[in-house]
């Protein structure tokens, strides 16, 4: 996985392998390159689904809507995980198998590179004139001050220098080498990067462990306090204990809406500001609050999001004695842009129960066919149209009901005189009797609401760090360009002639200009005569980076 | 000048960028036509404006096709001129960054794409890339009217500095993978023709470009420019802000899903050109996935209409 040809990958296909070898082979398969590569595409491809079908984690009310639609398709999504796509066992085997394979890379590529930073800088080539880029010139000077002009000029360069004393034995004889490498970053880059993406995913794996989130509605001039029954929805990792909560509680003063009423974007949203108190801990005093999108409130670790809104119209139920059996703000969820908002109340004190099932629109429309529809998102003229129903409403038998449906089971629906279903119409301020002395229900106005989103998402400081430790190391290895570069200074013919060359590990340099002045600060005052690798390439016509090329271990 | 004005001349510098860079378009179609008679010798000429040689010396189609990639170029940096005037009026008049809705993004994406394109004209004479670039362009800028958004306020949700960084940041990235994209297809027309194609019949358009492998080196720059640029939009940025708007880093949203697999996508094209069996042609094709899965990430997510992304980059 790491950037480049690893060893080992051609098994020998002998017959039957012992296990150990066998395992071996595995091995090897597993970290090669390709399978690397193959996993990558693979995870990139299994990621697809879960962007086409609803999922769990993201918008569970889609995926029942979903299971609504098509219910032949449950059953086997259900079996294939796609409703979970990234919590899937096969999303998590390809993603985890990558992991073993970028480790087991890592590893010994990690041991390559710390042997490769303790040994000395690669020996000089034989023939200077085959490297990308060379020069050579003659000199009167003594060799040792070439060779100590060539340690500085290196130095200076930042390349890591080594010398060779000069020898008479050996292929090539010489009276002093230096030999020079730099841009050893570029592998720390790589395997920084993906040591990064290790640390990655087992950032945002603890996190999911440890961490929660949950959210919960709450209307102006109510309070929500940090404990599990509160919430409405909630997911938690494996290793959460509801303990962990921190006690804190939150009162909503005011939830301040406001959209666009003219201009081109008239109806969107302009300000969503929730102002209030915060209590940390029981007993300690409140703090004020105010929490926009974007700017959420810090407690304890714990995050306190602002991630919606909404109206809860305050409706009053008397039973036909004229006593209020139902009082109070119930929060309508929003469904379209227009604030289009469904929901439910439920009255259990009453002979038999009532259930009310309807909509808001916060801005009344009325259609040619009298349909009433919301023309603007804000609360400036409500109408609450429902219907009503009778019967038993089923909340005896202690099993769960969602407090925005209805169980129809045992209702009935009230009638009109006309025999047809009763809607019912209420503008603000307005109210109504119930046919058959079913008692009344009115519609005394609006509150808004805030849905708070609550999560604590540890560890999410490394997982930063984590990524952008990777980014910089992604850049190093992509960016930085190892290079050698070799001094050679020989006697030929009773000359004392200096060669230099550069080899650049990756492709892309001018390496022509950088011999140039190579053997410019070599040589002091001398002429060069050589053929830098710059003009060995114009007369071949091509470009300094197309001598280099071909010679490319990596890009 | 009004607002209004600003946005008024915005709309008519988005009209005439595209106007100019379709002209742009149309002289690289007939630079590619005056150009399929002429034999090329085997070394190639790179087409550009300083490397090529001087009209006069040539023979008429040759010197037909020469003069019209270099009205082309010109006419290419017209259109990013007064497309950057476009982006500049839009933001002038919305006081805010322009890139606040899928329209705006969509011509500040065009303009710095064009912009890359042309500094990479400059500096490594990749004006053959002139057909595929300019008619990109001219097409996003035509479909971006399908999306068109007056000037306005934004929402607030994206009131936010990183909708600063995080979308320009997506947006370069962007302009760079379409740059990226043009090289590796030509890369793969180009190795084709140059393994099927006898020496001696070799002319037309396509022996006027660089060769094959000069090809693949640019596609593999630009990339590499790209993808790091990439990785800081869609996997640091964009957490961050996601977790101060919607209270989770990360949550598998469907913009989120293919802004990952774009990278994990480009990623695998880095690992292929250091791969056996996959470097060039293979990796070519992956690069060219990656460039579909961003652009269906921008085009297709957006249409379906789902998700936190909803106001639409």
């Amino acid at each position: 996985m790491v950037l480049d040809e690893r060893l080992g990958q051609r098994p020998d296909t002998a017959p039957p392998l012992p296990a150990r070898q066998f395992a071996r082979w595995i091995w090897r398969q597993l970290v090669s390159m390709r399978t690397a590569l193959l996993l990558l595409l693979l995870l990139a491809l299994a990621a697809v689904p879960g962007s086409f079908v609803p999922q769990v984690d993201v918008d569970a009310q889609a995926v029942f809507a979903f299971a609504e639609k098509y219910p032949y398709l449950v059953g086997t999504f259900e079996a294939l995980g796609l409703f979970d796509v990234y919590a899937s066992p096969w999303f998590s085997a390809i993603y985890l198998l990558l992991m073993v394979s970028l480790v087991g890379c890592i590893i010994p590529r990690t041991f390559v590179y710390a042997r490769a930073l303790r040994a000395r800088p690669p020996k000089a080539p034989r023939h200077f004139d085959r490297m990308p880029a060379s020069g050579a010139f003659d000199t009167d000077a003594d060799p040792d001050v070439v060779v100590g002009r060539a340690v500085r000029a290196l130095r200076n360069q930042r390349y890591r220098v080594d010398r060779d004393a000069g020898t008479s034995e050996g292929p090539v004889p010489h009276l002093g080498v230096v030999r020079a490498e730099k841009g050893y970053l570029r592998e720390a880059g790589n395997l920084v990067f993906h040591v990064s993406l290790v640390g990655v995913l087992v950032g945002v794996a603890v996190g999911s462990l440890f961490g929660y989130r949950g959210s919960a509605i709450v209307v102006e001039g109510e309070g929500f306090s940090n404990t599990l029954t509160q919430y409405d929805d909630f997911t938690s990792g494996a290793l959460f204990e509801p303990s962990d909560l921190p006690p804190f509680s939150v009162a909503l003063e005011e939830m301040n809406v406001s959209f666009w009423i003219d201009g081109t974007q008239r109806g969107a949203p302009r300000l969503f500001e929730a102002v209030g108190s915060v209590t940390p801990a029981p007993e300690e005093p409140a703090e004020p609050f105010d929490i926009t999108v974007n700017n959420p409130l810090q407690i304890d670790g714990t995050s306190v999001f602002l991630v919606g809104q909404g109206y809860a119209p305050i409706v009053t139920v008397r039973d036909s004695d004229g006593e209020v059996v139902s009082s109070g703000a119930v929060p309508f969820l929003p469904a379209d842009p227009t604030y289009t908002s469904n929901g439910v109340l439920k009255i259990s004190a009453t002979d038999p129960q009532l259930g009310l099932e309807g909509f808001l629109v916060p801005t009344t429309g009325v259609l040619d066919d009298g349909t009433i529809v919301s023309v603007f998102p804000s609360a400036f003229d409500p109408t609450l149209s429902f219907f009503a129903w009778e019967g038993d409403l089923g909340l005896a038998d202690g099993s769960p009901q969602s407090v925005y449906s209805l169980d129809k089971e045992q209702l009935t629906r009230v009638e009109g005189a006309d025999g047809e279903a009763l809607r019912i119409n209420l503008g603000r301020g307005e109210s109504v009797e119930l046919p058959g002395g079913g008692g009344s229900v009115s519609f005394d106005g609006i509150r808004n609401f805030a849905r708070f989103q609550v999560a604590q998402a540890p560890l999410k400081e490394f997982t930063l760090a984590a990524a952008v430790a990777g980014m910089v190391g992604l850049l190093g290895s992509l960016f930085l360009r190892p290079r050698r570069a070799w001094v050679r200074v020989r006697e030929v013919d009773g000359r004392t002639v200096v060669e230099v060359a550069r080899l650049d590990r990756v492709s892309g340099a001018d390496l022509g200009a950088d011999v140039d002045d190579l053997v410019a600060a070599v040589s002091g005052e001398g002429v060069a005569r050589g053929t830098s690798g710059k003009d060995r390439a114009r007369r071949a016509g091509l470009s300094g980076e197309g001598v280099a090329r071909g010679r490319d271990p990596e890009s | 000048m009004s607002v209004e004005q600003w946005a008024t001349l915005s709309d008519q510098a988005f009209d005439g960028a595209a106007v100019v860079l379709a002209l742009a378009w149309i002289a690289h179609l007939v630079e590619y036509a005056a150009s399929r008679k002429v034999a090329y010798a085997a070394s190639p000429v790179t087409v550009g404006a300083a490397a090529a040689p001087t009209p006069t010396e040539l023979p008429e189609p040759e010197r037909r096709a020469t003069l019209f990639g270099r009205i082309g170029v010109a006419l290419s940096v017209l259109g990013t001129g007064v497309l950057g005037l476009g982006v500049l009026a839009r933001g002038t008049a919305a006081q805010r960054v322009p890139w606040g809705n899928m329209y705006e993004f969509a011509t500040t994406g065009v303009f710095l794409a064009m912009v890359l394109y042309l500094v990479l004209v400059k500096l490594q004479g990749i004006a053959w890339l002139g057909p595929v670039v300019t008619g990109f362009a001219v097409t996003v800028l035509g479909l971006s009217l399908l999306v068109y958004t007056p000037v306005g306020p934004l929402v607030p949700a994206l009131d936010s500095h990183w909708l600063v960084l995080h979308v320009v940041a997506a947006a370069i990235a962007g302009g760079a993978f379409v740059v990226g994209a043009g090289a590796s297809a030509f890369f793969l027309v180009k190795s084709r023709a140059e393994r099927r194609t006898p020496v001696d019949q070799r002319h037309g358009y396509l022996w006027r470009l660089p060769t094959a492998d000069s090809m693949d080196r640019l596609a593999y720059r630009v990339h590499a420019f790209a993808f790091p640029i990439w990785t800081f939009a869609a996997l640091i940025a964009g957490p961050i802000w996601a977790y101060y708007a919607w209270g989770r880093f990360w949550g598998w949203d469907p913009k989120e899903v293919w802004a990952f697999i774009t990278w994990t996508v480009y990623a695998g094209y880095l690992h292929a050109r250091a791969t056996a069996g996959w470097r060039g042609k293979g990796a070519a094709i992956i690069a060219l996935i990656g460039f579909l899965t961003f652009v269906f990430n921008f085009v297709g997510i957006n249409l379906f209409g789902s998700g936190l992304h909803a106001y639409a980059f």
